[in-house]
């Protein structure tokens, strides 16, 4: 078959299989400006930014029109300037700006493509009102004053998610998106994911920002601020300073906290070699009895959440182990006990529902959170702005000691399938280093919403699924509950990719997943330590610290909320 | 007072229409002839039955006039102001109702339940201007007069 080709402003452009010519024009290199499309996301139409003008002047939807061979496409003509100028004008005619104290700030679609396009003057009287906010969450903060209706967030939550906390309602000039009942957003289903922040390209939707509140604590003499590093923060910051996607930037992010006053500094990759143990064991025990199976994973916070909203039943077969960030709060709790400043235990994430889950009741001591404030990737680079601190030229430093050393396996939790490969790598007989290459090869890498894998465990098969996107989750429950799919362990992430894409990440795209997936997993090859059970942080934790209290500083029991 | 929902009744409707969220238009205005209006637990309860969310379910709701969240009186009545009606006055049957029972644009059914007063945009019966309905019953050639008199007959009645 002869290859087929459409023009596009004179250039011939080959189709390759593109649903629409949108993505044949970014092919060939236009940047075509849209706020409604992602190529996850259903096609919507809504926003009209990416009109294009075929060879008889009739105007199109690039988006929603197929590629056709012969087809000739312009995109730059003067009609479509005057139209994206003018439905800019109206965008901006209703929308709150005020863009110097706005969250979005320099990060704005709307913002971004008005000074693209030139808007000097909006013709129209600004018709909205002061700034609308719902703060009702721990996770995102949404104003509605800021929305212009692209609907992105609400498909995100129902597609993606199969949450739907969020949906248009009412309509015309009247239509907002809503929770139902216009309830505030922490009423609802919402599992603080903040994919729908995510994908907001205005300030309509935002992480929320814990920064104020911990810049007064850092700078207090009576407390010792102790901080823990998510594996995921140090490939996604990079980029934000100049530095190569998915670059690890650990030793940076260190020394960049060790300037701003943090007193301590670890990794949660330490956490994560503790779940490894803790995980391994409590899924070996059930293996043995042959009870709850197939045993969930519970790093996830959102994950937790939604299998609580949505599955309340399938609570006992979801590990009792506490996330690794919770983990190594409550060991660095522990650790620091008799201090005789007041610990704070901060923990740089690139999630939102952690917000939530640090808040959670059954992580209270003395209605004492055990971590004291979650701060996401994105608030991390405001703090680092904010501090005057040259990123790109910071001495890379290491972590403290007494919790200095990592395994590979705990870093790679930042990636969807890395939980799996971490406890595999524990439970696998052939402690062989082409045994251990081998695993990477057996189904658990990739970033792809549903991976299955099977090991050899004892003369058995461990069945294994990986599942990132809480759609996906959905449907290999449902398969599950019908007799459909056997598992014995199944490893979820609620974010698609997992925690490298995580909502409190800087957003990115395909490419920038596939670079940060890359990166720790460089990182996992480079070190020294590729088994939790090596690492002697954990062996001295288990001997020490950890004696006779595993139980009550990693396991959880989740109480149902009311 | 807002009555709870009777699930068997629910269950009849969901049966009617072979539990298919792609039917939640006639399964809400089903519900909404039992009801008189659509109570809230019918939205979680629908949202379980059918696999969507409360929030699409108020998406839909929210977005047709006719879907009530409010409970309405046991009288609807709805007065047509399409063009035929609004030459014809159906602006000063509209006031009497209002002034009569107390509502206003934003209060339509009063507090014993008894009445609720909307405006339609056309009723089809523009040779009878104007024209209102109570419930499903057309009442064509309507002046203020004639309305008082039919909103006696109503009160007494009950």
């Amino acid at each position: 078959m002869s290859t087929e080709f459409m023009l596009i402003d004179n250039v011939p452009v080959e189709i390759a299989g593109e649903k629409n010519i949108l993505a044949v024009i970014r092919k060939a290199g236009i940047e075509l400006p849209t706020f409604c499309y992602y190529s996850e996301l259903s096609v919507y139409g809504a926003c009209r930014m990416c009109v294009v003008e075929d060879k008889w002047g009739d105007i199109h939807a690039s988006c929603s029109t197929p590629p056709k061979a012969g087809m000739e496409i312009r995109t730059n003509t003067p009609r479509l300037r005057k139209y994206r100028k003018m439905i800019l004008e109206l965008f901006l005619s209703n929308h709150c700006r005020d863009c110097t104290t706005c969250e979005k700030n320099g990060k704005c679609k709307l913002q971004e493509l008005a000074q693209r396009f030139g808007i000097k003057q909006v013709r129209f009287n600004n018709t909205s009102g002061e700034p609308d906010l719902d703060t009702s969450s721990l996770c995102i903060v949404r104003d509605r004053s800021k929305c212009i209706l692209c609907g992105d967030c609400v498909r995100m939550c129902d597609e993606v998610q199969k949450v739907g906390a969020i949906d248009f309602a009412h309509r015309g000039s009247k239509m907002r998106v809503s929770p139902a009942f216009d309830e505030p957003i922490a009423k609802t289903n919402c599992v603080g994911c903040g994919q729908c922040a995510a994908v907001c390209p205005t300030g309509a939707i935002v992480v929320r920002d814990d920064t104020a509140r911990l810049w007064h604590d850092i700078s207090d003499r009576d407390a010792k601020v102790v901080v823990q590093i998510a594996p995921a923060v140090r490939v996604g910051i990079g980029k934000e300073f100049g530095l190569a996607e998915g670059e690890n930037v650990m030793g940076r992010i260190v020394a960049a906290l060790r300037r701003m006053g943090f007193d301590e500094v670890f990794d949660t990759s330490t956490g994560a070699d503790l779940t490894v143990l803790e995980e391994a064991g409590e899924f070996l025990a059930r293996l043995h009895k042959g009870e709850k199976l197939p045993l969930f994973t519970s790093c996830c916070p959102a994950w937790i959440q939604y299998a609580e909203n949505n599955y309340p039943e399938l609570m006992p077969n979801i590990s009792t182990c506490r996330s690794p960030m919770q983990m190594f709060a409550s060991v660095l709790k522990e650790h620091y006990r008799h201090s005789n400043r007041r610990v704070v235990v901060v923990a740089v994430m690139p999630c939102t529902a952690k917000k939530f889950e640090a808040a959670r009741d059954e992580f209270r001591e003395d209605g004492i959170p055990n971590v004291d404030y979650v701060i996401t990737t994105q608030e991390l680079v405001k703090m680092i702005r904010e501090s005057g601190i040259v990123f790109s030229e910071v001495e890379p430093e290491s972590v403290d000691m007494p919790f200095g050393a990592v395994s590979g396996a705990g870093v790679i939790f930042g990636v969807t399938g890395g939980v799996t490969e971490a406890v595999i790598r524990r439970l696998a007989d052939d402690k062989s280093v082409s045994a251990l290459r081998a695993l990477a090869f057996t189904g658990v890498r990739g970033l792809k919403g549903v991976k299955e894998a099977s090991i050899e465990y004892a003369g058995r098969e461990v069945r294994i699924a990986i599942v990132s996107g809480l759609r996906n989750a959905d449907n290999l429950i449902r398969q599950i509950k019908s007799g459909e799919k056997h598992y014995d362990f199944l490893e979820i992430m609620a974010c698609p990719g997992g925690c490298i894409a995580g909502a409190g990440q800087p957003v990115t795209n395909e490419e920038g997943r596939k670079r940060r997936s890359a990166g720790l997993y460089d990182s996992d090859r480079m070190s020294s330590i590729k088994r939790s059970e090596e690492n002697p942080v954990i062996m001295a934790l288990y001997s020490g610290l950890l004696k006779g209290k595993v139980h009550n500083l990693l396991h959880v029991e989740y109480r149902r909320k009311a | 007072m807002k009555a709870a929902i009777d699930f068997g009744e629910m269950d009849a409707i969901l049966t009617k229409y072979g539990h298919k969220a792609n039917n939640i238009i006639p399964i809400l205005q089903d519900t909404q002839a039992k009801y008189r209006y659509l109570p809230r637990e019918a939205f979680s309860y629908l949202s379980e039955k059918l696999g969507i969310s409360t929030a699409k379910i108020y998406s839909v709701a929210t977005f047709y006039e006719n879907f009530s969240l409010e409970p309405k009186g046991k009288y609807v009545i709805k007065v047509c102001d399409g063009t035929a009606c609004h030459v014809r006055k159906s602006i000063p049957i509209l006031e009497r109702l209002r002034k009569e029972l107390a509502l206003s644009e934003t209060k339509v059914t009063t507090d014993d339940l008894l009445f609720t007063v909307e405006t339609v945009s056309c009723l089809g019966a523009c040779g009878l201007a104007p024209v209102l309905t109570v419930n499903d019953k057309v009442y064509p050639a309507m002046t203020p007069d004639k309305t008082s008199e039919l909103l006696a007959k109503l009160k007494e009645a009950n």
